[in-house]
């Protein structure tokens, strides 16, 4: 019984913060914990912010999933930008191409249950993150 | 479908004789739906001069809001939309008044087809002029939110002393670039103007540290320590803690603190700060 999700651009920081606020809105209604409800919106935040700065803007989708025992939250990240060569190297701790901290796909990945990244260069990258209520 | 000029010097005769009425029923339609907001005074006196200046362009046979002789109407529409945008009434109770003119013109026009014809010219007219108030409105709306968003970012980047020897920024909400340069620059010149030693930078108020926020706190430190300042963070709640640590971001040597007491008692507790600092 899963709702239908709620897709939101991401053209701008502001839709960041926005797609910030409707993950948290959504956590809190599944009844994620606290912790969870940081960690998920803390990954949001880094993913819609790839999509922002490397694909050059995309868009965001956040819906409820229910496998029968537990219910949780996922949420799509998609870009048409110019993909990602090398995902490994990527998905390195401290390998940045922006002048960040090179932790934000690393550490995205380590803050939800489940982390899934299809990406191909020239052909943009889609992320979808589901985290499960405890 | 544009006025002829024929049909606009008609119309705008047909204004001037019937303008006591015509002003009156205008009026009486925009009051409706602004239901007491503006006084019926000062909305009478908008009414009449609007009514002058879209009678005047039709007296000069405007075809069309952008020609020259509408000047003096675009004039007033700008006015009436800056004022409705500016006193918070909606889009469409400013569109009302404008629109309000053709009920009050169809009264007095008469039924014949000629009439009714040339009644549907006057009519896109009008729509002309009220897409004009629209998009006009739409701009001082936007200017006052571009204004508040600046003044936001004044507001929200206080940096206060909070002991001798000690200035804390507390930050709040959204940390973006735009409002870390802000934070930035406020505290380090505080630094300077105060010869404070220690900086606490509270994050209490943070919804969710991510590498963006903690990029730009590192900097912030730095900086200070560049400028021989001390910084502690503080306001690290469990739920950021945990966080941080999932993310893999390292604060390294710099002191960090559950809450902004336990900061200021670190601060306290390290001597020369208990004392004003002498020069």
């Amino acid at each position: 019984m899963s709702e239908p999700g709620q897709r939101l651009e991401v053209a701008s920081d502001q839709d960041v913060v926005r797609v910030r606020q409707l993950v948290r809105t959504v956590a809190v209604a599944v009844k994620l914990s606290l912790v969870d409800q940081t960690k998920l919106v803390t990954a949001a935040s880094e993913l819609a912010r790839n999509t922002l700065v490397y694909g050059g803007g995309g868009w965001a989708e956040v819906e409820t999933v229910d496998n029968g025992r537990r219910k949780g939250i996922r949420i799509v990240f998609a870009d048409e930008g110019p993909g990602i060569a090398d995902l490994d190297l990527a998905l390195t701790d401290g390998y940045t191409t922006g002048g960040g901290l090179g932790l934000g796909l690393s550490g995205a990945r380590r803050l939800v249950d489940e982390f899934d990244i299809v990406t191909e260069a020239g052909q943009g990258t889609t992320i979808t993150i589901t985290k499960w209520c405890r | 479908m544009a006025l002829s000029t024929e049909e606009a010097s008609r119309f705008a005769g047909l204004l001037q004789e019937n303008e006591d009425a015509l002003i009156g029923a205008w009026t009486d339609r925009v009051a409706e739906t602004l239901r007491g907001r503006l006084s019926r005074v000062e909305l009478q006196r908008q009414t009449a001069d609007l009514y002058k200046a879209f009678q005047q362009a039709l007296a000069g046979g405007a075809a069309g809001i952008n020609r020259d002789e509408a000047a003096e109407l675009r004039a007033q529409l700008s006015e009436l939309s800056d004022g409705r945008a500016r006193q918070g009434f909606s889009a469409n109770e400013t569109a009302v008044s404008i629109f309000a003119v053709k009920d009050a013109v169809l009264k007095v026009i008469g039924d014949d087809t000629a009439a009714l014809l040339s009644f549907i010219k006057l009519s896109s007219f009008v729509d002309e002029a009220a897409l004009f108030t629209f998009e006009n409105y739409t701009r001082t709306r936007e200017g006052l939110i571009a204004d508040q968003a600046e003044q936001l970012l004044e507001l929200s980047t206080p940096v206060v002393k909070l002991w001798e020897g000690v200035v804390a920024v507390p930050l709040v909400g959204t940390l973006d670039s735009a409002r870390a340069q802000v934070v930035m620059e406020r505290l380090l010149q505080t630094l300077v103007d105060t010869g404070s030693p220690y900086a606490i930078i509270d994050i209490t108020g943070v919804p969710a540290v991510d590498t963006q926020v903690a990029q730009h706190i590192l900097k912030t430190v730095v900086a200070a320590r560049l400028m021989g300042a001390d910084c502690i963070i503080s306001g690290i709640r469990p739920q950021i803690a945990q966080t941080i640590v999932a993310l893999g971001i390292e604060f390294g040597d710099i002191a960090t603190k559950a809450t902004l007491a336990d900061a200021l008692r670190y601060v306290l507790n390290k001597n020369g700060a208990r004392k004003p600092r002498e020069r």
